[in-house]
């Protein structure tokens, strides 16, 4: 197999030490992932927009700064895909939408300016959901994203173009948005890494908003090391941002192989039965096993109120969009359709612009605020908020981490739930908790399903405690050694022969 | 305009809303400085265009702002606020929503005292909160206003410029009480030094909410909002043609509809603005991208003991301590000119007449010329140096107003003028003995009547040897020259 | 819970969206059947609860008064669909200011 090939079989960390050991250049490790979206993006459409040109300059000139002895960052020569819902600055951001289809940002989302300082290199934006609303990208305007595990198959969403794209191994990194589940349900549907950290550790600035206390921009990768670097190098306070955490970042990287000797791990009571597809159930349980095996403590937990966690999630996401998609109206930027006048334009414009779901969660969000409905609906939405949060506190007094399925199912087929908008809204039984709180949360390859699809567990940690979240994935990770080369029948074709070996 | 109006068979119940744009470097939730003039949408940014992503980040100072604005009302600095969003769309609005505060402000429950005739009435303040400012629209047709208009430019440089509102208690119940609390209010602002609070200019804006009611009787009726009151005049003069229509109404047993109408400067009345009561749902709910403000105890002491003196405080103390009256105390105050004043009686002016030549000579200048009063050149060295050189008798009263022409117009001090423009009078005896006798020459049938007891003929010769003088000759010496010449004692 | 088609046009009018009566037909059935989901949370609500808006609790976020460069006015005007004289054009507005 030819050199190229091998190179989109690696993970992050073992590029970078190529990379830094001027084994390979970042120019060709660029090109070979380049090569490998030409050549099968096709089949899954993971990205919207490719930037080869962009993505081989910048390699070009971190290679240039290393010949020199020039520092790099971090992540130098590293290709990423990054969610096209993030502004960059003259390049096409879209939202997944025909309101922003032609759109250019006159800035750069803060987390693009930290992967630039990382020397991240991006190739493209990604596929999602418009405006990041879904669970399975087939609310995208520009077309579904693919599954490459099983190409008739959905990735998840509203991240799907992200998480594909890193299951496909068209980039080892990538970065999605989670706000009722959009990084971690899609990770789990594609067998990849997704996190979604504690609110307000990653700056939203230049994130394109759909319900502002809800959204958390987060990592993909294959490992639970590439995660836990890639969170490292995006997190941090931002003065752009008013909620941002003005506290240090948790520090994940220097325990991280600690091992789970003595943790605490609630098994989350409830998420095992009715509802839930039997083999998805069986891997969280084989997890829990794995790591009592490794010496953590699981114990049953209950989260009551966790089950309202939907109907409160579709009151106040959709309460928070309508107002901020409110600004989409043809008058600054975006679709303008014409009219008489500006009332009609805005209508027209609007009416145009959106998708049917975007349309639907404007309407439920403007009914859930209006006069007379507001506390019936919104304000009694943000009370189980609350009960939800005193659920986590006290269970998080008894452990120290919590295990759960990601998703009751695999990945679906394409066009199987589009008809029924709440079945779709189930998808995110397992992850809207977590959003709701605010508390940090990852999903993991827990292996496959009956049909040889994977499935993902989740771990989730109290507020800013990324640390043991990351140190019990990559315990699990150990013992799971879970491979993430898509294969089945109706699978993507596979990267080269190079062992993808889990660093640890 | 008379303060004391006949009691009739109604009264009316005044509220009134104010709008304060403050005078901060930046604008409320981004760093794009305020500055006047620039070109349409030069001071944007994405935050104030409400670009896709973009998010608010509060100006310390606009809080600071509010909350010694709040003091100087006597409200209570509220140890909680949120910010909330006000949800409608307008194409002046970036977002279609407004940050504003809805159900609790950062100050409330706070009082506004005017002196209306010597009585002390006390204007309940509701609230003061704080929101950003819209963009501006130009309506391009025949008019200029939106009816009739083909179309429609937003310039946005405005749009995220600090406002604080500041809504009163319905207590008002006149025309010209409502003049004084937005006089009052304005003065306060601008002691406060956190606006330049320009009606005229938009810089300060005042509605108001007018109804009537059967005297006595405690309901209200039913009220109705009056905007384009660009300043006070028009404020008293829309609430005096307000009662007077909503009177008529009431007393011909026809409804007063609650709706919102147009002050017509022109035309003296209130037209329509909109034709249906429209009910408008703002769906307001608390901002997810701000968090919530609760000012720290010891700030807000602090910024209560920096206070500066308030008008009705500084109006106390001139009548107090130099004895000027109530009304050129509340004149000097309004102009801004209390610290020229000070100034001027700490070098040494006689109070009384520094006021005066203030409230007359300098306020009659900055009206003529259109500057105005805080921005002229003059200082209370120079207002002080100016009545010396009167007291003196090196100028004339006729030529002091000269000088001060001279030293308002930036030419100088006012002995640099005088000396410039070549006006100190002639005391010099001997000149003027020559001019004398010149004009009693000129003039033997004046002389003669002066001489037969007729004093009045004094004027004539006066009037020539000024004008022989250039108005140079001080008239005290002449007059005097002239008598002893003609006058046996 | 049941939704009448008058409710659900006003509704689309308070959002700005304009629907034709097939698709107003279709979310009402839609949104009465997320909403009478949704309303399930009133099994638990009570008015003693506090309701939560911010997951993180911060207080006093902001920033002194110091200017940051603006964008110049060609970017500031790069993504107007209409500009004229340097503004961005619309249409007549109906409604005057509120």
């Amino acid at each position: 197999m030819s050199e190229a090939t091998s190179l989109t079989a690696l993970d992050a960390l073992t590029l970078r030490r190529l990379l830094d050991a001027r084994e390979v250049s970042a120019t060709d490790v660029v090109h070979a992932h380049l090569d490998r979206v030409a050549e099968h993006d096709g089949d899954v459409h993971a990205f919207l927009t490719v930037l080869d040109d962009q993505a081989l300059a910048h390699a070009a000139d971190i290679d240039s700064r290393r010949a020199a002895g020039d520092p790099v960052g971090a992540l130098a020569g590293v290709p990423l895909a990054l969610k096209d819902v993030l502004c960059t600055r003259g390049i096409p951001t879209t939202c997944g939408s025909k309101m922003l289809e032609n759109y250019r940002p006159p800035y750069d989302a803060t987390v693009v300016e930290r992967l630039r300082a990382a020397d991240a290199v991006v190739i493209g934006k990604t596929n999602l959901d418009e405006f990041a609303m879904g669970s399975s990208t087939e609310n995208s305007a520009f077309g579904p994203t693919h599954n490459p595990w099983d190409l008739d198959r959905v990735p998840g969403g509203s991240s799907g173009g992200s998480s594909a794209a890193v299951a496909a191994h068209f980039a080892p990194l990538a970065i999605g948005t989670d706000t009722g589940g959009s990084v971690r349900q899609p990770a789990s549907l594609c067998g990849v890494v997704g996190m979604k950290p504690t609110y307000g550790l990653v700056s939203r600035y230049g994130l394109i908003a759909f319900a502002s206390s809800l959204d958390q921009v987060g990592p993909f990768a294959r490992t639970v090391g590439d995660s836990a670097h890639l969170f490292a190098a995006v997190a941090g306070h931002d003065p752009m941002d008013s909620t941002s955490i003005p506290r240090k970042v948790p520090d994940v990287l220097s325990g991280l192989h600690d091992g789970v000797e003595g943790l605490r791990v609630g098994l989350v009571a409830d998420t095992l039965g009715e509802g839930v597809e039997p083999s998805v159930a069986m891997r969280v349980r084989e997890a829990a096993a794995l790591l009592d095996k490794l010496g953590a403590e699981v114990i049953d937990v209950t989260l009551p109120h966790a089950r309202y966690g939907i109907a409160a999630y579709y009151l106040i996401a959709p309460s928070e969009a309508s107002s901020n998609l409110a600004r989409y109206d043809g008058v600054r930027y975006g679709l303008r359709r014409d009219g008489e006048t500006t009332e009609q334009m805005m209508a027209l414009t609007r009416a145009e612009g959106f998708g049917t779901e975007v349309i639907r969660r404007i309407m439920i969000g403007t009914y859930a605020l209006s006069a007379g409905y507001y506390d019936a609906y919104y304000v009694s939405a943000q009370r189980v908020r609350t009960l939800i949060i005193r659920d986590y506190e006290q269970a998080f007094e008894q452990c120290d981490v919590l295990l759960s399925p990601t998703s009751p199912s695999a990945a679906f087929g394409i066009g199987d739930k589009t008809d029924d908008p709440l079945a779709m809204y189930l998808n995110d039984i397992f992850t809207v908790p977590a959003n709701l709180s605010g508390m940090p949360a990852l999903s993991m390859p827990g292996g496959l399903d009956d049909q040889g699809l994977p499935v993902g567990v989740q771990l989730v940690a109290p507020v800013l405690g990324e640390a043991v979240l990351f140190r019990a994935a990559s315990a699990l990770e150990g013992e799971l050694a879970f491979d993430p080369v898509p294969r089945g029948r109706n699978a993507l074709h596979p990267p080269g022969p190079a062992a993808t070996k889990q660093q640890v | 305009m008379t303060t004391t109006e006949p009691l009739t068979d109604y009264e009316a119940v005044i509220g009134l809303e104010v709008h304060v744009e403050l005078s901060t470097a930046t604008k409320m939730f981004c760093g794009c400085a305020i500055d006047f003039g620039g070109e349409p949408n030069s001071r944007t940014c994405a935050v104030c265009l409400g670009q896709p992503g973009s998010l608010p980040v509060p100006n310390a100072r606009a809080v600071e702002f509010a909350i010694r604005l709040g003091l100087a009302l006597d409200c209570d600095i509220i140890e909680r606020s949120q910010f909330h969003r006000k949800n409608y769309f307008y194409p002046d609005m970036p977002k279609n929503y407004q940050i504003s505060q809805y159900d609790v402000a950062i100050c409330e429950r706070g009082h506004l005292d005017l002196d209306i005739d010597g009585q002390i009435r006390r204007i309940g303040i509701h609230r003061v909160h704080m929101e950003e400012d819209t963009g501006k629209t130009i309506h391009v047709g025949t008019s200029g206003r939106i009816h009739g208009a083909e179309y429609s430019l937003v310039d946005y440089n405005r749009a995220g410029i600090p406002l604080l509102e500041v809504v009163s208690e319905p207590d008002v119940r006149s025309a010209a009480e409502a003049q004084a609390y937005l006089s009052e209010l304005r003065g306060i602002v601008l002691a406060l030094g956190i606006s330049d609070a320009k009606l005229e200019e938009g810089s300060m804006r005042c509605d108001a909410n007018v109804s009537v009611r059967p005297r006595g009787r405690d309901v209200f009726g039913e009220r109705v909002e009056v905007k384009n009151l660009n300043s006070v005049r028009s404020l008293g003069r829309a609430v005096t043609y307000e009662i007077e229509r909503q009177t008529d109404l009431a007393r011909a047993g026809e409804p007063v509809i609650r709706e919102t109408r147009h002050w017509n400067e022109d035309a003296g009345t209130t037209s329509t603005l909109r034709a249906k009561e429209a009910v408008f749902d703002y769906r307001y709910f608390p901002d997810p991208d701000l968090v919530p403000i609760e000012p720290d105890a010891a700030w807000v002491s602090q910024l209560a003991e920096q206070l500066p003196p308030l008008p009705a405080a500084t109006r106390t103390r001139l009548r107090t301590d130099h004895g000027i009256d109530a009304e050129r105390a509340g004149t000097l105050v309004d102009a801004g000119l209390v610290g020229v004043l000070d100034d001027a009686v700490a070098a040494g002016a006689p109070p009384g007449d520094a006021a005066k030549w203030l409230t007359n000579e300098v306020l009659g200048w900055s009206n003529e010329h259109g500057v105005e009063p805080v921005a002229l050149p003059l200082t209370g060295e120079h207002l002080a140096g100016l009545l010396a050189l009167i007291a003196d008798g090196t100028l004339s009263t006729k030529l002091a107003r000269q000088a001060l022409d001279g030293v308002l117009a930036g030419e100088g001090s006012p002995t640099d003028v005088a000396r410039a423009r070549g006006l100190e009078q002639m005391s010099d005896t001997a000149e003027l003995e020559r001019m004398v006798d010149d004009a009693i020459a000129a003039q033997p049938d004046a002389a003669e009547r002066i001489r037969a007891g007729n004093h009045k003929a004094i004027g004539a010769l006066v009037g020539a040897v000024m004008k022989a003088s250039r108005g140079q000759a001080n008239p005290q010496v002449v007059n005097d020259l002239i008598r002893d010449r003609l006058i046996a004692r | 819970m049941s939704l009448e088609i008058g409710e659900v046009r006003h509704v689309a009018n308070l959002a700005r969206i304009a629907l034709d009566d097939g698709q107003l037909e279709q979310l009402r059935e839609q949104l009465e059947r997320i909403l009478a989901y949704a309303e399930q949370i009133g099994e638990v609500v009570t008015d003693d609860i506090p309701p939560t808006s911010h997951a993180y609790p911060l207080r006093n976020v902001w920033r002194e008064d110091e200017p940051r460069p603006s964008l110049p006015p060609e970017e500031a005007r790069a993504t107007g669909p209409a500009i004229e004289d340097g503004r961005f054009r619309v249409p007549r507005i109906i409604e005057e200011e509120v």
